[in-house]
């Protein structure tokens, strides 16, 4: 393509809808970028909480952990950064791949891929936790 | 035309006649600069902390399943590999909650004045490497005492 100041005048017979389809939503564009910030919030209080928590615990067995994570406060509280990191990070991933993956057919496989690992890894640890507070005496 | 990429980099002019759109140059065109650094950083540290969140699954599961299943982890935890990993963990959470809580900044419009803007990128960096030693020198007193 030759180089030049000015853009290149150019004939085209699609519709200004038409070529707008696909590229994005016209009433919820913000939505994932918000929910990205409101997780971000969120994770803030819950971040800082749990690096105290663990260290406040280094060393401890399992019956401890298990004893500190069945509580109902520190249980509530690390579901609650459970779906905080999952749903954040898939979020931020799907970001990734939308700016790297430029083959339509493999980007929206990887999305996809993405959001049901997260969904399950996000269950599988959520599960957990309530298995220690329906546990805990 | 008949590529439908080519068809959805048309735009209009302020003469209103349609024209090709100008691409904006490849990353590798510009020169580093701390804030491209800051932001960078932000994205490296997030995958990674992604990769630290199966850590934390396996953490609880094992915590829920018993002893032994517990005592794998916290084994794996303290061997070499683990620290390494465990110390990169701590680096890219401090750095994603600071890079993170500069983000969050800029979207509401503060923090791009010209003076603070580069220095600022130094500021996250350092309390990133501050709170990373704080952690890891707390845990090393709890451990020993």
């Amino acid at each position: 393509m030759a180089v030049s100041n000015k853009a290149e005048k150019i004939d085209i017979m699609r519709s200004q809808l038409g070529r707008v389809r696909g590229l994005g939503s016209a009433k919820s564009g913000a939505h994932h970028w918000k929910v990205e910030r409101v997780t971000a919030i969120a994770l803030v209080p819950l971040t800082v909480w749990f690096v105290i928590s663990v260290l406040t615990h280094l060393g401890a067995d399992q019956p401890a952990i298990a004893a500190w994570a069945g509580s109902p406060l520190n249980a509530a509280l690390l579901l609650a950064l459970i779906v905080m990191t999952f749903h954040h990070m898939q979020l931020g991933l799907q970001v990734v791949w939308e700016d790297y993956i430029h083959v339509i057919r493999r980007r929206e496989a990887a999305i996809l891929a993405t959001k049901g690992a997260c969904l399950l890894l996000g269950l599988v640890a959520a599960v957990a936790v309530l298995k220690l507070a329906v546990l805990a005496h | 035309m008949n590529d439908i990429r080519k068809a959805q980099m048309v735009g209009k002019n302020t003469d209103a006649v349609l024209v090709q759109r100008p691409l904006s140059p490849h990353l590798g065109i510009y020169r580093w600069a701390p804030t491209m650094l800051a932001s960078i950083l932000n994205r490296a540290t997030g995958i990674a902390l992604s990769a630290g969140a199966l850590l934390l699954v396996w953490w609880l599961v094992a915590a829920a399943t018993g002893p032994d299943a517990f005592n794998q982890v916290q084994n794996f935890a303290r061997s070499p590999i683990g620290l390494l990993m465990l110390l990169g963990w701590t680096a890219s959470l401090f750095y994603h909650l600071f890079g993170g809580l500069r983000h969050l900044a800029w979207d509401m419009g503060h923090g791009f004045a010209k003076p603070s803007l580069n220095p600022m990128t130094f500021v996250v960096l350092g309390l990133t490497f501050i709170a990373t030693l704080l952690v890891w020198l707390a845990a090393y007193i709890r451990i020993e005492s």
